[in-house]
């Protein structure tokens, strides 16, 4: 995703003069080949997050537009305030970017599980979130915000789905893409764990249940309808996200149909529960050890089924 | 525009009155700084009051959001706003909150409150500035208390490592902050000598000398490719003699006879 980003980025900067990014001294080798292009388009703005996102706000409030860059929590909860009062408040043209979604970088430990960000950054006001799951939106997510005023927060992930667009699709902020169809459950999914939601749906599908996968790349401002169509269309809910299930994407998800009156047949979160991810190991290792892995995921789904099916046969007699 | 005298009494009038009317703390503070903003407003900052946006002027940022106040009267004393505005403040349904903000109030570059955020946006406004060759200048005005804040320090190395000469701070540097001294909070000194380590040309003034800061300010940047960092040697509470040096004053608020009593000293009838 992070090549697919910087990709994404270097047109856009090709095209508009006012594209910069600043990096928190972090992306050893990835920007050799942008900043060559671009030298008056990049900024190491050194070790030291809130003044990278103060200095972006001064350049974005005088014309910029700024993308600031780094890893798991130092752009965002580092200097969550700068992002908050400095940034947000003032609609700033700034994009914070951290790379290392979820357990990207598992095996440096829990200083870098970058896994309580969205719940975090979607509650702060006028700022969009978004979370990529395949290399297109990634990609075109950034193509997006380059070109849209306003502060976001884009989180990329080591990992992608191996999803592309269908024939003329466009890439539409707040709306969710489908990318199966099936009337048993619908798996809700944002980051690259996209992947593992779509594998758990073949998984599925092999054995007669049927889900839909919906990439919920956007976060805030989220697909309300896409939610409602899925609650009426389907069984039941399952949100995916490598992330605490406090106030991500499934409580998003939740918050929104519930106030909505909609109830959908079941509903689970998936994600992480318990204390701090404090196990070493990669993206996958780790995903499998907190239940988030396709074959958990799948478990999950036929539990919710199966359950929701033997309440309605009990009901019945 | 009045003489820069009367600017600074007339700010100090204003924020007595705000604070005392609003119930709101932090009079000291704006007392303290009264004189630098005169200066700021009166003579060194080009601005044009109908056209707050306007490319070429110089920016200032407070970042001690907490004299708010006092930019408010400076601003209307300015031209900005109605200077009848001044009496919202603080009051239900305002524009005026008591950390200077810039929604709905022209003039105002940045909202702050949280200390530790003026430099570094002021750095990146500087950057801006020099890369698109403008000639416009950044003043952020700081307090004392608020160099405890390690994102100021950051703001500092990365100003002096950029070369930003196109940017002034200005620390009111009154030695008392929220509940005690500097000095018996987190010392500051040898204050100068730290920022000139970091690369910036320092000076110091007397903060409350009309003419030396406007000297010091007006011929700023002083060594070209050198930030600029003007202490400005104040007393907290300046103007009122029972609120001068005072911890005290940085949270009380003046009221009835206490008001009647600060505003006979500048010479002005409640």
């Amino acid at each position: 995703m992070r090549d697919a980003f910087i990709r994404a980025l270097a047109e856009m900067a090709e095209a508009d003069r006012r594209v910069l990014l600043v990096t928190g001294d972090l992306g050893f080798g990835v920007f050799d080949q942008y900043r060559r292009r671009f030298p008056g388009q990049f900024l190491n703005a050194g070790v030291a997050e809130q003044n990278m996102t103060m200095v972006a706000t001064g350049l974005a409030l005088e014309g910029r537009v700024v993308f600031t860059y780094s890893i798991a929590n130092f752009p965002t909860l580092r200097c969550l305030e700068q992002i908050r009062s400095d940034a947000a408040y003032h609609q700033a043209n700034l994009k914070v970017v951290a790379i290392g979604g979820g357990f990207s970088y598992g095996a440096l430990g829990i200083s870098h599980h970058a896994t309580e960000d969205l719940a975090i950054l979607r509650a702060l006001p006028g700022i969009t979130v978004l979370a990529p799951g395949d290399l297109w939106e990634a990609e075109q997510a950034t193509r997006v915000l380059a070109a849209t005023p306003g502060t976001a927060y884009l989180r990329l992930d080591k990992s992608h789905a191996r999803t592309g667009p269908g024939p003329g699709e466009a890439f539409r902020v707040g709306h969710a893409r489908r990318l199966r169809e099936g009337g048993d459950c619908t798996l809700v999914a944002c980051g690259g764990i996209l992947g593992e939601a779509l594998e758990a749906a073949d998984l599925l599908a092999r054995e007669r249940i049927q889900c839909r996968v919906l990439s919920m790349h956007t976060i805030k401002p989220l697909d309300t309808a896409a939610l409602a169509d899925a609650a009426q269309d389907t069984a039941g809910l399952l949100t995916v996200e490598e992330h605490t299930v406090i106030g991500g994407l499934g409580g998003a998800v939740a918050e929104e149909l519930l106030e909505a009156g909609i109830h959908p047949g079941f509903f689970r979160r998936l994600g992480l529960r318990a204390g701090f991810s404090s196990l070493v190991g990669s993206q996958q290792y780790l995903r499998g050890c907190y239940g988030l892995d396709a074959n958990a995921i799948a478990a999950a789904v036929r539990t919710a089924v199966n359950t929701r099916y033997q309440h309605a046969t009990q009901t019945m007699v | 525009m009045p003489s820069l005298a009367e600017l600074a009494r007339r700010i100090r009038i204003h924020a007595l009155r705000m604070t005392s009317l609003g119930g709101s703390s932090h009079i000291g503070s704006a007392l303290s700084c009264a004189d630098i903003l005169a200066v700021l407003y009166g003579r060194v900052l080009r601005l044009d009051p109908g056209r707050p946006r306007w490319a070429d002027r110089d920016r200032f940022i407070l970042s001690k959001g907490h004299a708010g106040a006092a930019v408010y009267a400076a601003l209307a004393e300015s031209g900005f706003f109605p200077v009848e505005k001044l009496r919202t403040h603080y009051q239900d349904g305002s524009d005026l909150s008591g950390h200077v903000s810039h929604n709905g109030i022209p003039g105002v570059e940045l909202s702050t409150g949280s200390l530790g955020h003026g430099l570094g946006v002021g750095a990146g406004m500087a950057l801006g500035a020099k890369w698109d060759r403008q000639s416009h200048r950044v003043f952020v005005l700081l307090s004392d208390g608020e160099c405890d804040e390690g994102s100021n320090w950051e703001a500092i190395l990365f100003a002096a490592h950029h070369r930003l000469d196109n940017l002034i701070a200005v620390v009111d540097y009154n030695r008392i902050q929220s509940l005690d001294t500097v000095e018996n909070t987190l010392a500051l000194e040898p204050f100068a000598d730290k920022w000139r380590s970091f690369g910036w040309a320092v000076e110091e003034a007397n903060g409350h000398d009309l003419d030396s800061l406007s000297d010091r300010l007006a011929a700023a940047p002083w060594q070209p490719g050198r930030p600029s960092c003007l202490l400005a040697h104040t007393t907290k509470g300046k103007g009122v003699s029972f609120m001068e040096h005072s911890v005290l004053w940085h949270y009380r608020t003046a009221r009835d006879q206490e008001l009647v009593r600060a505003l006979a000293e500048l010479g002005e009838e409640a």
